[in-house]
């Protein structure tokens, strides 16, 4: 967001630009070959980040295959297949349809969740600081298994996985009243204020309540590290039709982001609806990181990261980032799951791992060169 | 070519420097003596209760026996700590904001925080977490975070997004860390660590405030005196150059000076949350638009932790809340409140 004007014209620069351009130019399919702007060089990148984003998706099956086959009690790829494809009541079989395969589809599921609200919250208060857990998310949630702990009594994560979708949604909603309120309505700034001041009041009761409640602060910190183990499979059909509505919606906001990048009154001036854009983002926001959340714990990181790591493949284009970083962050994700499994006897934390596998990468992008502005 | 007009009428649009500098004092003033107010209640308040003016009788060497050890063995030490660590906290915030050009910058973002509550966890669950080893965890732990991570951001010059996007993937790693040992402690432990990770001001007394205060003061002082640097660097590198700011050892500087502010405070009371992130920003507000100011930041946080202590006394009274839990509460609502009342009148 640096004036172009006092930077040196680097070629990726002037890429950056040019890709602006035919994006709102010709609000079509991005990068069309037949849309005026476009170049031999531009198709060329399209072609690129097509088969690079095809790549990442066969690296993102082969990872969830090896999901199926890594664990306390390794399975080799035959036995994997077989039981994908003609499974029998064998035990090998039993332990991958029953647990490997559901522990791989909350995974995938739940990482592109997190990695899309990630994207979206980003571009839409054009801060490449901001995640998912920003807008309240997590200390909504939090908060809420608390209250269901301490309270109600309720134990275990079957029992309070809905009170704690309901507190990210009821204080993601909170936020956005707050943030969007009167007369200077669509300051993105205030949003992410409000998410700062909300979240932190929330997460202040959610302390003191933990702290007056041994058996609610127990099953918090189990939840907060975030981890793929031990969920009910029956949480999947529910996160898959959250994540299904939220892909929806984000895709219909692809083109108003990029609109968006350029400030609210160009994209006024462009004819996009600034404040209408904005409230589907946050539904999608709300849908897609309050289910991921109250499904694996809170990996807010995740929704931090892969934006800036897609965003290397992807080019300024918000519908392009978009699709990297819906399969980028399930492939950290996996792969923070598998390495667990194996790193120590017993089980390290999804949640630990990718925090550990997916900091060191956001530290090399960052010295890599100069950041990349949302 | 426009930048002359520009000039004049922002110059035209606001009131004389005199003028700012005085409404500053005036909120300087009022804010200073509404935290000290504040003090004398928290002074006065506990299991032998005392209204504002006994206890300033006491205080300026009016009093009985048991009376002057009440308050000034057992309690002066806890209201000193609030103010003095409230206002480092508030002009820490300040320095980092101001550098990272970014309203959400506190001493956090170069992970000094989640460091230091690293080194203390390592202290309570390895060698069972007297105050000393945990003050001594606490700042090794948060010193260490804070080199590496601007070592990690140096390349060719510190660049303030790239401090920021380092410190924030450190700080991931090391509240997973936090996260994975509150995990397998056991609960009594993780509880009491977790007492320490909000921020508490309970049981502190005069042989751990002091050397705090007097790191804390002189350290004060020395930012202070760099403040105008401070807002040069804020028109951007090149500006303040040619203004004559030797740009990254002023950056440097400051960034130790908010650091040391932030370990002293640490090291006694723990990390507490948001007085750094919200007391400049508060300010600034209460100020109309002057910027990000050092002084009015370090009075807002004092008055803002004062409060903060008192409502931890006295909300659940017998219950002694740790005071994080409330700073990060009061200033959450205040900000709300700040910001329902500018959406309505769409003012600044």
């Amino acid at each position: 967001m640096a004036a172009p004007a006092t930077e040196p014209k680097s070629p990726e620069k002037t890429q950056t630009k040019r890709g602006n351009h035919a994006a709102l130019g010709t609000a079509t399919v991005p990068g069309n070959p037949g849309a005026g702007r476009a170049t031999p060089e531009n198709a060329g990148t399209t072609m690129q980040r097509a088969s690079l984003l095809l790549c990442f998706l066969v690296l993102l099956v082969l990872l969830a295959l090896a999901s199926l086959a890594v664990g306390s009690k390794p399975i080799d790829l035959a036995t994997v297949l077989g039981a994908l494809v003609n499974p029998d009541d064998s035990a090998d079989h039993a332990i991958i349809r029953e647990s490997r395969v559901p522990r791989a589809l909350l995974g995938i599921l739940a990482g592109s969740a997190l990695g899309i609200a990630g994207a979206l919250v980003q571009s839409m208060t054009r801060n490449a600081l901001a995640e998912p857990g920003i807008l309240g998310v997590n200390a909504g949630a939090s908060l809420a298994i608390v209250i269901a702990v301490g309270t109600f009594g309720i134990n275990g994560f079957s029992g309070y996985v809905w009170f704690a979708f309901g507190g990210a949604v009821l204080a993601t909603g909170a936020v956005y009243l707050v943030g969007m309120a009167g007369a200077r309505s669509n300051d993105p700034v205030r949003l992410v204020l409000a998410g700062v001041a909300l979240g932190a009041v929330l997460s202040g009761i959610g302390t003191a309540l933990a702290l007056v409640h041994p058996a609610a602060f127990d099953q918090l910190r189990a939840w907060t590290v975030g981890s793929l183990e031990g969920r009910s499979p029956e949480i999947l059909l529910p996160l898959a039709l959250a994540v299904a509505a939220g892909f929806v919606l984000a895709a219909f906001t692809g083109r108003s982001l990029n609109a968006l990048a350029l400030g609210d009154d160009t994209a006024k001036a462009l004819g996009y609806r600034v404040g209408r854009a904005r409230v589907l983002i946050l539904l999608a926001v709300t849908v897609l990181a309050g289910a991921a959340t109250a499904a694996v714990g809170a990996i807010g990181f995740l929704g931090l990261m892969a934006p800036h790591l897609a965003r290397r493949f992807s080019g300024p284009d918000a519908r392009w980032m978009l699709g990297f970083t819906a399969v980028l962050a399930p492939i950290i994700l996996l792969l923070a799951d598998v390495l667990g499994r194996v790193i120590i006897p017993g089980e390290l934390e999804a949640g630990v791992v990718c925090a550990f596998v997916g900091a060191p990468v956001l530290i090399i992008l960052a010295r890599r060169k100069k950041p990349v502005a949302v | 070519m426009s930048a002359p007009a520009k000039t004049n009428t922002v110059v035209a649009g606001r009131p004389g420097r005199a003028r700012r500098l005085g409404r500053e004092a005036a909120l300087c003033l009022v804010l200073s003596a509404l935290a000290l107010l504040v003090a004398l209640l928290v002074i006065g308040g506990g299991d032998y209760p005392m209204g504002p003016g006994q206890v300033l009788k006491v205080l300026l060497g009016g009093g009985e026996g048991l009376e002057n050890t009440i308050v000034l063995q057992w309690r002066t030490p806890r209201a000193v700590a609030a103010l003095v660590f409230g206002a480092a906290l508030g002009v820490a915030g300040a320095v980092f904001q101001s550098l990272t050009r970014n309203p959400l910058g506190s001493p956090d973002v170069i992970g000094f925080s989640t460091g230091a509550y690293t080194g203390a966890l390592l202290a309570l669950t390895l060698v069972g977490g007297s105050f000393v080893a945990t003050s001594l965890g606490a700042l090794a732990g948060g010193l260490l975070t804070a080199f590496a991570v601007y070592l990690l951001a140096w390349r060719r010059g510190s660049h303030g997004f790239r401090l920021i996007l380092v410190g924030i993937g450190v700080s991931a790693m090391l509240a997973a860390l936090n996260q994975w040992l509150v995990l397998r402690a056991e609960i009594e432990v993780a509880m009491a660590a977790a007492v320490w990770g909000a921020g508490t001001l309970n049981g502190v007394n005069w042989s751990s405030v002091l050397p705090a205060i007097l790191l804390i003061v002189p350290v004060l002082a020395a930012t202070l005196a760099g403040g105008n640097r401070l807002q040069m660097l804020e028109m951007g590198d090149d500006m303040a150059t040619a203004l004559g700011v030797p740009v990254e050892k002023t950056r440097l500087l400051m960034i130790v000076l908010a650091v040391l502010l932030t370990a002293a405070t640490t090291a006694i009371a723990g990390p507490i949350a948001f007085v750094a992130l919200v007391a400049p920003q508060l300010a600034k507000r209460l100020n109309q638009g002057a910027g990000l100011r050092l002084v009015p930041a370090a009075c807002m946080g004092a008055l803002l932790l004062v409060t903060s202590d008192l409502a931890a006394q006295r909300l659940f009274a017998p219950v002694q809340l740790p005071v994080g839990v409330v700073t990060v509460s009061i200033g959450g609502i205040y900000l709300i409140w700040l910001l329902a009342r500018e959406g309505r009148t769409g003012s600044r």
